[in-house]
């Protein structure tokens, strides 16, 4: 434990066509989380990894205690006493938890294994820093939250002074979230420095000491986290004052689109995780399903769009009974679907983005005639989507992997509104999506319910929830334990969501 | 501005599949060297034999067909994702069709016989394809096992055939039962460019290429079939059939290796025979024709130049064994060697492509306006 002092100096670092860091300056003191705040693709990771060595800066000079060193590989940063938790976590899933810490390290006891010295000392860093994981418990039984314990404790048994932390809450559940916040200040209390990296506002805000934010590799400006507010944050983020929070006239009509109906259906694994639920959606209006991952939304997402079986119950939008449909059905009557796994669900990554624009509509005239494609009709039909949904990409021949995951949302949305839908089910529309994208997807999604739409919004973000819905709706195991209006307070959500309350509707 | 499958890794589909090539040719050159032969006498010999002459180019050609047909077939079926390595067995299937039709309609006039034959090869190899689709849809069995056995099974349908039904009678009247059929009907043979042995199957094949190439990225049944193949999840979601396409992909890829059969009987052997397995017949153009394809971007267009190549190397082994008297396993080996390299360099090339893609970001609408100005 030597590191009182970390700085970055005048970091610089280039890609090809790209200017990554542009003389960014950064520190970090002993006792302090330091936020490190950005967009994706403003430079935040490409710093993390000239300081944790994966990367070397072309010109720039970091400093610990004041003092010069030059990082060539991650073992050097873990020799000063750097750490770093990887946003996607690096462990042997079919090993324990004591043979992952020891992995790579020099045993006591060379060539033999010691592993009873690792777990003795890992229990102790464990209860030190309330980081309590069974030593002998296989990683891949291990929930998302432990495994991250692991990773800290990984770095923590390795004496390091210095943490950094790359999106550590994107994985987590709410509750997660709180714990690790705890074991956080419980290393600051005991010394340690912190490195946050997010793009989560109130997060920074609720953790950090400082706050350092980039745009476009450069740094905007570092603030004192108790001297801001995330207003401030985010116009430092994307340069602009940033919407979070929207209009919305009333609901005109008591027109039902969609209506759920007793519907149940089975996990992966064949277990109940939808059970007996029964909700509606009218048109022009957003309900939104709050409530903690994996309490059943992925599978009433699937089961209303036709790729999960309904075991009972019925499904009707606009009074036809669609239960059980194929999906070619469900979208030919008027149902859109941004789905949560974009990736594997949402686009066809190898596929070039006019490619993706089509995919549900490449057979319907002009695009299609007989079976043959008309490329003049598709490129003018995906040239004016990508201008008016400002999907950012070199030419609409370009595979779609290649863009970034805002990019690429805003691809679906285009898709799949440009249907004109009746009724619009968005999984976590904006995971992982930055904030100007984020506002963008949200004020299209305000846009869809003014014009009547019937909007199902399944998201885990609760500000997004209350920013947009109409009413919310909380599922907790597979059932909606109430539906409230927006205003009802963020603790009482909280209860229901945890399943410790009940509201009858 | 087109959808042009090649036109972003131009370099990927040619260039480095071409270098892998010579290098293949290299190691080669130290094998030759080892087994005492001038590898430039060498490969001088093998291209004197594949394409010195009329006759030696059109042998080339004849070689490249069934591999042209099989290898087509692939694209197809690999593009859905779907590993077909059922081509031997689709092409004896189909040949075994199409010779029941030659046989059986044997006054029947050219006009009537050669389309007829072809058909049969067709729908031959087009079941025999199916099963294995229908296996893997319903059933899910894996498809590289169920096609590999597939093979063996035609192999020993036609053995069985050639034993007794469409056994040759002169043969059982002379009592030598050898096992194979006799001469089909004249009016059965494709059209043939004398004195060469050159066929119409290959013009057949060129043609089909570019069919394939239409079907595959120009119609809204390839669209699918690709979209299946690179991800079955966002293609269900979207209103596909996944299990449609998937046995639709091996029923077209079954078909065209059955008329590689049909073609192979009526436009060279003119009568069928086997030595005991599949490969008897097909010389193994059912594997090579895979190769072909793969060598050739898994592209039907790409997919002729890589087949007359495989054909080149079929031919010129004869030559190089005839003038140069080293072992024809060299050959085999030379042709392995080949495989190894362009497989490599794919995995090689896949990789340095993420490598360099990672750091690249979207250059914003201006560009995109650009490549519409350019239109």
């Amino acid at each position: 434990m030597n590191i009182q002092h970390v700085q970055l100096r005048n970091i610089t670092k280039r890609f090809p066509g790209v200017l990554a860091n542009d003389r960014v300056n950064f520190d970090v003191r002993a006792g302090e989380i330091h936020a490190l705040l950005g967009e994706n693709g403003a430079g935040k990771t490409t710093l993390m990894k000239i300081l944790y060595g994966l990367y070397q800066a072309d010109e720039g000079e970091i400093l610990i205690n004041d003092a010069p060193v030059r990082i060539k590989s991650p073992s050097d940063a873990m020799r000063q006493g750097i750490g770093m938790v990887h946003q996607h976590f690096q462990l042997v899933p079919p090993f324990t938890v004591t043979e992952n810490i020891a992995l790579g390290l020099r045993s006591a006891r060379e060539p033999m294994l010691d592993l009873d010295a690792v777990g003795k000392r890992l229990r102790e860093l464990a209860s030190r820093y309330g980081l309590h994981v069974d030593p002998h418990a296989l990683v891949w039984q291990l929930a998302v939250g432990q495994q991250q314990r692991v990773e800290i404790l990984k770095a923590l048994y390795r004496d390091a002074a210095l943490l950094i932390l790359d999106e550590p809450t994107a994985v987590l559940t709410p509750q997660e979230v709180k714990e690790l916040f705890v074991t956080l200040r419980r290393l600051t209390e005991t010394g340690h420095a912190l490195i946050f990296i997010s793009h989560k506002l109130h997060e920074v805000m609720q953790i950090s000491d400082r706050v350092t934010v980039l745009r476009d590799g450069r740094v905007v400006g570092t603030v004192a986290t108790k001297h801001t507010n995330t207003k401030e944050l985010a116009r430092m983020m994307v340069g602009r004052d940033v919407v979070t929070s929207w209009d919305k006239p009333p609901v005109k009509t008591d027109d039902q689109i969609l209506r759920i109906e007793k519907l149940s259906a089975l996990d992966d694994k064949g277990l109940p995780a939808v059970k007996n639920l029964s909700l509606d959606v009218r048109a022009g209006e957003i309900v939104g399903i709050a409530g903690v991952s994996g309490n059943g939304q992925r599978e009433l997402a699937e089961t209303l769009v036709g790729l999960r079986r309904a075991e009972s119950g019925v499904v009707s939008v606009a009074g036809r009974d669609l239960t059980n449909h194929d999906p070619a059905d469900i979208i030919a009557a008027g149902v859109a679907f941004i789905p949560e796994e974009r990736m594997t669900m949402g686009v066809i990554r190898d596929f070039t983005v006019q490619e993706n624009l089509i995919l549900e509509t490449h057979a319907q005239p002009p695009l299609a005639r007989k079976a043959l494609f008309d490329f003049d009709k598709i490129a003018a039909h995906a040239s004016q989507l990508v201008r008016e949904y400002d999907v950012r990409t070199p030419t609409l021949d370009t595979p779609v992997k290649s863009l970034s995951g805002g990019n690429i949302q805003k691809l679906i949305l285009a898709r799949e509104l440009s249907r004109a839908p009746r009724l619009l089910i968005a999984a976590q529309p904006t995971r992982g999506v930055d904030i100007g994208a984020t506002e963008y997807i949200h004020k299209r999604l305000i846009e869809q319910r003014a014009q009547g739409t019937a909007i199902l919004l399944i998201s885990e973000d609760l500000d997004e929830v209350l920013a947009l819905a109409d009413r919310i709706a909380v599922m907790y195991e597979g059932e909606i334990v109430g539906v409230v209006p927006p205003n009802t307070p963020v603790d009482q959500l909280g209860l229901m969501m945890a399943g410790a309350k009940r509201v009858s509707s | 501005m087109k959808m042009k499958p090649l036109d972003l890794s131009r370099f990927n589909a040619i260039i480095v599949p071409a270098i892998a090539g010579a290098l293949g040719l290299l190691v080669g050159a130290v094998m030759l060297l080892v087994l005492g032969a001038n590898p430039l006498d060498a490969y001088a010999a093998m291209v004197q034999g594949a394409f010195g002459s009329p006759n030696a180019f059109a042998d080339t050609l004849v070689k490249a067909s069934p591999l042209l047909f099989v290898g087509i077939g692939t694209c197809i079926a690999f593009r859905c994702n779907v590993i077909n390595i059922g081509g031997e067995g689709q092409i004896v299937i189909g040949a075994l069709l199409a010779t029941a039709v030659g046989l059986t309609f044997q006054e029947a006039p050219s006009w009537l016989l050669v389309p007829g034959g072809l058909l049969a090869g067709f729908i031959g190899g087009a079941v025999w394809g199916g099963i294995a689709g229908v296996l893997k849809t319903r059933f899910r069995v894996n498809e590289v096992l169920s096609t590999i056995m597939l093979n063996s099974i035609a192999g020993y349908i036609m053995t069985f055939f050639l034993n007794g039904p469409i056994m040759d009678p002169t043969t059982l009247d002379n009592a030598i039962r050898i096992p194979q059929t006799q001469r089909l009907p004249v009016a059965s043979d494709l059209w043939r460019w004398i004195p060469t042995r050159f066929h119409g199957g290959f013009v057949l094949g060129l043609g089909l290429a570019v069919l394939v190439y239409i079907l595959l990225w120009r119609t809204t049944m390839g669209y699918r079939i690709r979209a299946v193949g690179f991800n079955p999840r966002a293609s269900r979601y979207a209103g596909i059939s996944v299990s449609r396409y998937q046995l639709l992909a091996f029923v077209l890829s079954g078909a065209l290796a059955g008329l590689g059969g049909a073609v192979e009987l009526m436009g060279v052997t003119h009568r069928l025979f086997s030595d005991g397995s599949a490969s008897g017949f097909t010389g193994s153009a059912g594997f090579n024709g895979i190769i072909a394809a793969l060598f050739g971007g898994l592209h039907p267009i790409g997919t002729i130049p890589a087949s007359i190549l495989f054909g080149a190397l079929l031919v010129g082994a004869n030559q190089l064994q005839r003038t140069i008297q080293v072992p024809s396993a060299f050959v085999i080996t030379l042709d392995g060697l080949i495989v190894v390299f362009v497989v490599a360099s794919q995995i090689w090339s896949k990789r340095t492509r993420r490598v360099t893609e990672e750091p690249a970001r979207p250059v914003g609408v201006t560009a995109l306006q650009k490549t519409e100005a350019a239109k």
